[in-house]
């Protein structure tokens, strides 16, 4: 009884507590891309066809309801059958729907097949990020839910783009044909973003492809749409479309990022620089299942704290973390020297007591 | 003393056996009727319970009741229950309570397999429920458990909930066996497939959908079962197996499914307006082929679901074109009912609100379900709080309203008492009124961006959650006074007419009020077949 009433007042204060209130949509969005635009008025054809019908339907249901009642008098007719009515409604709506299946068709041709595109992303879902691939340009990233959305989960005040900020994000060029090609490496997510009018299942093992062309230069926002586990709703997309300029600088200054990375990979780290690189990756990485203090979800993710692999050899902690094991995902993706520093991390902190692991060990261990 | 009550059963041979035994052992039709309802509305309100964890947590931004993985827990277990647990086994409660008195049968064809359908559901339930105290706690994968995350990375609760799955399948492929066996072979000789009642028919078409649906279910959780334990990778790609395979064969049930559990709904309204307009249902055979044909329909339209798993555009386009084809014999059902209560001489009580109702808001929601139809636009639809605002004008405004509207029109035949009509009234306002604040909103927060199955939101989608989220308990809270009024009518009501419906047909009304044990001793004749029909 205590803990009902406890839980009565605990949603008597949700509902009394009014926090923000930020600025909302009501319908969908007409989107930056060459075919969003299409798909928007697609959807308010469709709308409006579907609200005439209603109008007609609940209209004759109502003008019935108010003036066909036994109250007023009225005695009922007593018609049950007209094959000549049947024949009109069952016609009518198929012209209907056939109309609005040429524009559609038309679309969905347009939307699904390209001939030609001018670049290529390759973004792979993982449990609960994205990673975004340039082949042709040679680097590549992960992006996270940004650490201010992470730590506003519980706090009244939340920043703008709560849970739709992320760490680093996506960068496109615009007016370019941008074909992506998708595929996850757990479970199933999808690949979201209202604006481009993309929308595609990231299936494990396979690839699908969605392409877009973005005609306005700014930011754009979406999540992941498939539910992928425990941190679904906290995956979300962010990218920038930017000049064909721009977006050059971008990508060699990615590069030289690259560059430095391996750079640093060779180089012996001390267990301080090692700790606090590697407590940042493991917050935006594996805190989704083993918890920030390493407690871990009993009978689904195992805890760091005494943990035998964090305590035990540093081969099988570098094994596990690389290739990974049953629902545990490979973190191959990730740089030598930040496996390096969130495997240290993970046997140095929460009071466990295993070895450091160098970047050269990582090297050695792929 | 021991010798009287034994002297006293045999003579009772023909009642019901006392004390709770007579429960547990029963075989007749209305026993197992109400065994079914009343577990079905306990699941009704277990399945409500969880649906009030998840708008409680989604009434603001921000994580205030759960962490999010018991949050997937709830709304798994929600769709889970409220499917399997609550419409399915309410509809078979009604099947059984009225299909014998609709055909003038003594009973239903198959007693003992009756029985045994009924009394797997309570352990079927208790299995599914027990996941939550299980380490790793229950799944979490969503009612439609999309493979891998169902099978490699799901807890080890999943073992159990698919014994549950099978054992919910076995009962459902036994209920709708028995229901095709008392149809076919039961009803009354002079009784012609097209003389039967539209409630008859629905179900006897929802039946064959069942037998072709359930099997595929319970195909697809042993394909978990062996990838789970076995080594077999049916849904691996690692394995030579393709995780969209299993939401071809999740679907091809899954979508048979969806009409399972609004047929008998289309059935029950078909009886309510003609009733309280006083005229005879419009175009009763064109029901009838309009059910058969979406019937047909719902076997050949599974992959709408899964626009965007990867589909070729020949595939697309043709799921697309099936899929709007079910608009037109749906349309035409609804059309019927509308010429139904046209020129009609209507009056308002409880049932007639419910089914009046139920034709406004369950075309509401055909109507999304045509958008949804529309490949393109579903790229921008799907997996969004569109499609969720969508089904559940469907499922709830639709098959649950159908379900609700029986329960007021035949609970003077059931009970052989008159329900309180103004509460009735009140009730029906409260249910119409706060469903719609559920989920209307919802509607905008799908096309505004809002993806289904989160537990916490960014801020544009505060506004419209919070209101969705204020009817949620509005209703919630509508089923405790719909329970009061049940028990009220059972303990309190007015003794009801055999006929408590002036001007309802069918030959249930020929029986007293509460009906006989054993429903027809004697099979009606012709004349009275044709004097109760429907369509005449």
């Amino acid at each position: 009884m205590k803990q009902f009433l406890t839980l009565t007042g605990a949603i008597a204060a949700l509902i009394s507590s009014r926090a923000v209130i930020a600025e909302y949509g009501l319908n969908m969005t007409k989107g930056v891309s060459t075919i969003s635009g299409d798909i928007y008025n697609l959807h308010m054809m469709v709308f409006w066809v579907c609200f005439v019908i209603g109008v007609v339907v609940f209209g004759a249901m109502f003008y019935s309801i108010i003036t066909h009642r036994k109250s007023k008098g009225v005695k009922a007719a007593n018609f049950h059958d007209s094959t000549t009515v049947e024949l009109i409604w069952t016609g009518i709506p198929i012209l209907i729907l056939i109309a609005m299946a040429i524009p559609a068709s038309k679309v969905l041709i347009e939307a699904e097949v390209l001939d030609k595109a001018d670049m290529t992303v390759k973004v792979t879902g993982h449990q609960w990020k994205w990673q975004y691939d340039y082949p042709e340009e040679g680097i590549g990233f992960m992006s996270n839910l940004a650490q201010s959305s992470r730590d506003a989960i519980n706090l009244d005040d939340k920043p703008e783009n709560y849970l739709l900020e992320v760490d680093k994000r996506l960068v496109l060029p615009v007016d370019t044909k941008v074909r992506f090609l998708i595929t996850a490496n757990d479970v199933i997510h999808a690949w979201w973003v209202p604006a481009f009018a993309v929308k595609q299942d990231a299936n494990p093992g396979f690839i699908n492809d969605a392409w877009v062309e973005v005609t306005e230069e700014g930011t754009y926002r979406g999540q992941c749409a498939e539910l992928c586990g425990k941190d679904h709703g906290f995956m979300p997309i962010v990218v920038d479309v930017v000049s064909k300029d721009a977006f050059a600088a971008w990508v060699a200054e990615q590069k030289a990022e690259k560059a430095e990375a391996a750079a640093s990979a060779t180089k012996t780290w001390s267990e301080d620089e090692l700790v606090a690189n590697g407590e940042s990756i493991y917050n935006a990485n594996c805190s989704g299942c083993h918890q920030k203090d390493g407690s871990g979800i009993p009978g689904a993710f195992p805890a760091m704290t005494d943990s035998t692999i964090a305590n035990g050899p540093a081969s099988d902690h570098l094994d596990i973390v690389i290739n990974g094991k049953g629902g545990m995902p490979a973190f191959k993706m990730l740089g030598d020297a930040d496996l390096a520093s969130v495997i240290t991390y993970e046997r140095r902190a929460f009071g466990n007591n295993g070895t450091v692991v160098q970047p050269s060990d990582v090297t050695s261990a792929r | 003393m021991s010798t009287i009550s034994a002297v006293a059963a045999h003579d009772d041979h023909h009642g019901p056996e006392k004390g709770l035994l007579r429960w547990v052992k029963t075989t007749n039709h209305k026993d197992i009727g109400t065994l079914y309802l009343w577990f079905a509305f306990s699941m009704l309100l277990l399945g409500g319970a969880f649906a009030m964890g998840i708008r409680a947590e989604l009434l603001h931004p921000g994580l205030q009741l759960m962490d999010p993985q018991f949050f997937n827990q709830l709304t798994t277990m929600h769709g889970l229950i409220m499917v399997f647990g609550a419409i399915m086994p309410a509809f078979v409660g009604l099947a059984n309570w009225l299909i014998p008195m609709m055909v003038g049968a003594p009973d239903m064809a198959l007693p003992r397999l009756n029985n045994w359908s009924f009394w797997v559901l309570p352990f079927a339930g208790a299995i599914l429920l027990s996941t939550f105290f299980m380490e790793g706690g229950a799944p979490a994968f969503g009612w439609t458990f999309y493979a891998p995350l169902s099978t490699t990375f799901a807890p080890d609760s999943t073992d159990f909930f698919i014994f549950a799955i099978h054992l919910l399948g076995f009962s459902s492929i036994m209920g709708a066996i028995n229901i095709i066996a008392t149809v076919l072979n039961m009803k009354a000789p002079e009784m012609r497939l097209m003389d039967m009642p539209l409630f008859v028919w629905t179900w006897l078409i929802t039946s064959f959908l069942l037998i072709g649906a359930m099997p595929v279910l319970a195909g697809a959780v042993t394909m978990m079962l062996t990838d789970r334990n076995f080594g077999t990778a049916f849904f691996d790609a690692t394995g030579g197996g393709d995780p969209v395979m299993f939401q071809h064969i999740f679907w091809f049930f899954g979508h048979p499914e969806v009409y399972i559990m609004i047929l008998p709904a289309f059935g029950v309204i078909s009886h309510i307006l003609p009733t309280f307009a006083r005229k005879p249902l419009f175009g009763y055979a064109s029901m009838v082929y309009a059910t058969a044909s979406i019937a047909f329909l719902s076997y050949i339209v599974w992959a709408h679901h899964m626009f965007l798993t990867g589909m070729p555009v020949a595939g697309e386009l043709y799921f697309m074109y099936a899929t709007m084809l079910i608009a037109v014999p749906t349309g035409v059902k609804v059309f019927n009912w509308v010429a139904t209560i046209w020129k009609g001489s209507m009056t308002f009580e409880t049932p007639m609100l419910w089914a009046l109702s139920f034709v406004i808001l369950f075309t509401i929601g055909g109507f999304s379900g045509l958008m949804l139809g529309i490949v393109p636009a579903d790229i921008q639809y799907h997996d969004t709080y569109f499609v969720v605002a969508h089904f559940h004008y469907v499922l709830v405004t639709g098959a649950l309203w159908g379900i609700i509207a029986a329960v007021f029109y035949w609970l003077p035949k059931w009970t052989g008492k008159m329900y309180n009509e103004t509460l009735g009234k009140i009730h029906f306002w409260w249910a119409m009124i706060s469903v719609n604040v559920v989920f209307f909103p919802q509607h905008f927060l799908g096309l505004a961006g809002m993806p289904r199955r989160i537990p916490d939101y960014s801020l544009q989608f505060a506004d419209f959650n919070y209101i969705s989220s204020i009817g949620g308990f509005a209703f919630g809270l509508s089923f405790v006074l719909f329970a009061y009024i049940v028990v009220d009518c059972i303990r309190n009501g007015k003794p009801a007419d055999s006929r408590p419906w002036y001007s309802a047909k069918g030959l249930e009304w020929t029986l007293s009020s509460p009906a006989p044990y054993h429903s027809f001793n004697t099979p009606p004749t012709r004349a009275e077949i044709l004097e109760e029909s429907q369509h005449s």
